[in-house]
C-alpha cells in the first residue's frame, strides 16, 4: 500500500462561531482517500455542521477546511455527493429520472435535459447503477409510492451517478427499520468499496458507527463553563481507528 | 348510536343530501314565484322557469334584431376572452416573479417588499386611473383583471418556492446543477401544478373585475348584458346569465382540475 502524501481532507486549527455560540473549536485532523469516517455525538455537539462545512453549506470562521490541499469550496458541487435523511430525491421525478439527472445536468449545460440517443445512453447506465442498489423493479415509480428504505436507495444511486469523490452521509438511515437498516449497511459498505469513495457519515446510532466506519470520530465538549454553555465548542474527542474485527469500546462511550 | 362526529353517510346518503339544498332552492323559487304571478301577471321579480326559459331562447336562438348578432353568445365569447387573456398574462406575471423572488434571494431583497405592497392595493380602486390611461375599450379590462390578479399568483407561488425544502436545492447543486438548472430542473416542474391551484384560486376574483369593469364601460359581455338589463328588472335575463355564468366558472375550475391531475399525478397522490 502507498501512503498518500496528501491527506485528501484536512482541517486546520477550525472554528466554528455563530455570533458568540462556539459550535466547534480547535479541530485538526486529516482524512485520506477511502477512509469511511462516522461520527457521532449529542444533538448540537457540532457533528452536522462540520458535514455542512465539508458540503459548502457553511465556512469556518478561523482555520482552514482543505481539500486537496486547497480551501474546499464555498458551495455545494458535484465533487461532494450528499444524502440526506429526508428530502434527498425529488418528488417530480420518476425513480429513473432522478438517477439520469445528474448525467443530463452534466452534458446540457444549458437545459439539463438530455433527448434521443443521448438520454438512451445515460439510462443504459442509470439502469445499472439502480440494479446494484436493488432498483430495478421501480425504474418507473414516483418516490413517493416507495418506501423508506426504497427511498433511501434511490438517493444513494442519485448521488453515485456523477461519482463523486467523497460521499456525506447525514444519519441517512436514521427512520429506517431496524432490519431494513442491516440490508442498507451492506449496500453501503458494497458501494464504498466499489466506487473507491471516501465517506463520512452522522449516525446518532453508535454501534452502526463502529460497524460501518474505518475511523469513527466522537464529537464533545472538552472544556464547560455551566454560566456560559455557548461560550466553548465541541472537538473531536475520540479519533478511533476502527477494524472490522471487534473493537475494544473505551469505558466511557459504554455509559453513554 | 355513535357520537355524532364518528357517523358517516353512505355514498348514496351522500349524494342525496347533496342534491336536496339545490332542490329545495328551486321548490321555493317555484312556489314564490307562482304566488307572485298568481296575484299580478306582469310581476318581474321572480320570473317562472318557463318566462326564463323563453327569454333565454330568444338571446341563444335568435339574432338580436337591433345589431342581428347572437346576444348570448356574443356575450358569452366577449368575456371568456377578456377574462382567458387576463388570467394567463396575470399567471405568466406571477409565475415569473414569485419564481424569481422565492428561489434567488438577490432578486426576493428588492422585489419582495414591493410585492407585498402592490398586492394589497384594492385593484377596483386602480380602475378609474387604467380607464384615463388606457382608455375604455378592451386593454383596460384586461388591465384590471391582471392587476387584480397577477400579485395574489406572485404571493401564493413565492411562498410554494420557499416551501421546497433546502435539501432539495443542495441536493441538486452536488449532482451538478447551475442556477439555471435549478429552476428549470427542480422549481419550474414542481410549482407548475401550484401555479394551476393557484390560478383555480384566484378565477373568482378575476370573475369579479370582469364583471364590474364590463358593468362600467363596455358595449358587449356577461357582465354588461345584466348590468343593462337591470333597468328594466329583467330577471327573466339577469338569473339566466348568473347561473351561465356560475356553469361557466365550475367548467373552468373542473378543466384546470384535471388538466393538473393528467400532468402531475405525483402531486395529486400525495407527494410534495
Amino acid at each position: 500500500m502507498t501512503v498518500e502524501t496528501r491527506p485528501l481532507i484536512s482541517a486546520k486549527n477550525l472554528w466554528k462561531k455563530y455570533g458568540n455560540n462556539t459550535v466547534l473549536e480547535r479541530i485538526n485532523i486529516n482524512v485520506n482517500a477511502g477512509e469511511f469516517i462516522t461520527m457521532v455525538g449529542t444533538s448540537g455537539c457540532g457533528k452536522s455542521t462540520f458535514l455542512k462545512m465539508l458540503l459548502g453549506m457553511e465556512e469556518p470562521t478561523t482555520g482552514e477546511l482543505l481539500l486537496d490541499g486547497k480551501p474546499i469550496p464555498n458551495e455545494p458541487d458535484q465533487s461532494r455527493g450528499i444524502v440526506f435523511q429526508q428530502y434527498s430525491v425529488f418528488p417530480h421525478l420518476t425513480v429513473l429520472e432522478n438517477v439520469i439527472l445528474a448525467r443530463e445536468l452534466e452534458q446540457s449545460p444549458l437545459l439539463g435535459k438530455l433527448f434521443g440517443g443521448k438520454k438512451q445512453k445515460v439510462i443504459e447506465e442509470a439502469k445499472a447503477l439502480l440494479e446494484s442498489v436493488g432498483l430495478s423493479h421501480a425504474i418507473a415509480k414516483y418516490p413517493h409510492e416507495l418506501s423508506g428504505g426504497m427511498k433511501q436507495r434511490l438517493a444513494i444511486a442519485q448521488a453515485l451517478i456523477r461519482q463523486p469523490r467523497i460521499l456525506l452521509l447525514d444519519e441517512p438511515f436514521g427512520a429506517l427499520d431496524p432490519g431494513i437498516r442491516a440490508d442498507m449497511h451492506q449496500l453501503i459498505l458494497k458501494l464504498w468499496r466499489e466506487h473507491n469513495l471516501t465517506v463520512f457519515m452522522v449516525t446518532h446510532d453508535l454501534s452502526e458507527g463502529f460497524y460501518l466506519g474505518t475511523r469513527l470520530w466522537v464529537f464533545d465538549k472538552l472544556r464547560r463553563d455551566p454560566h456560559a454553555p455557548e461560550a466553548y465548542g465541541a472537538n473531536i474527542t475520540y479519533d478511533l481507528p476502527v477494524t472490522r474485527k471487534p473493537t475494544q469500546m473505551p469505558e466511557e462511550l459504554k455509559l453513554s | 348510536m355513535k357520537r355524532l362526529i364518528n357517523l358517516t353517510p353512505s355514498k348514496p346518503t351522500r349524494w342525496l343530501l347533496g342534491i336536496l339544498p339545490f332542490a329545495l332552492i328551486i321548490f321555493i323559487y317555484i312556489v314564490a314565484s307562482d304566488a307572485r304571478l298568481a296575484e299580478n301577471a306582469t310581476d318581474k321579480l321572480l320570473p317562472s322557469f318557463g318566462q326564463m326559459g323563453e327569454t333565454l331562447h330568444s338571446y341563444v336562438l335568435e339574432p338580436s334584431k337591433r345589431t342581428g348578432e347572437y346576444l348570448f353568445w356574443v356575450d358569452t365569447f366577449s368575456s371568456l376572452k377578456r377574462l382567458l387573456l387576463g388570467v394567463v398574462i396575470a399567471a405568466i406575471f406571477g409565475f415569473t416573479f414569485g419564481l424569481l423572488t422565492g428561489a434567488i434571494p438577490t432578486f426576493y431583497a428588492p422585489v419582495s417588499p414591493l410585492l407585498t405592497v402592490v398586492s394589497l392595493v384594492p385593484p377596483m380602486a386602480l380602475l378609474p386611473i387604467l380607464f384615463i390611461v388606457f382608455g375604455l375599450d378592451e386593454l383596460s379590462k384586461v388591465a384590471l383583471i391582471v392587476i387584480g390578479v397577477a400579485p395574489c399568483i406572485a404571493r401564493d407561488i413565492q411562498r410554494s418556492a420557499l416551501e421546497i425544502p433546502q435539501e432539495q436545492i443542495i441536493k441538486a447543486q452536488t449532482l451538478g446543477a447551475s442556477s439555471l438548472h435549478v429552476l428549470l430542473r427542480v422549481y419550474i416542474p414542481q410549482l407548475m401544478p401550484r401555479l394551476i391551484s393557484s390560478v383555480r384560486l384566484t378565477l373568482g376574483s378575476g370573475w369579479l373585475f370582469l364583471i364590474a369593469a364590463e358593468a362600467i364601460a363596455s358595449t358587449d359581455g356577461l357582465g354588461y348584458r345584466i348590468f343593462l338589463v337591470r333597468r328594466y328588472l329583467s330577471m327573466d335575463v339577469i338569473l339566466p346569465y348568473v347561473a351561465w355564468i356560475t356553469l361557466l366558472a365550475f367548467i373552468i375550475d373542473w378543466l384546470l382540475l384535471k388538466i393538473s391531475q393528467k400532468c402531475f399525478t405525483w402531486h395529486h397522490q400525495g407527494a410534495h
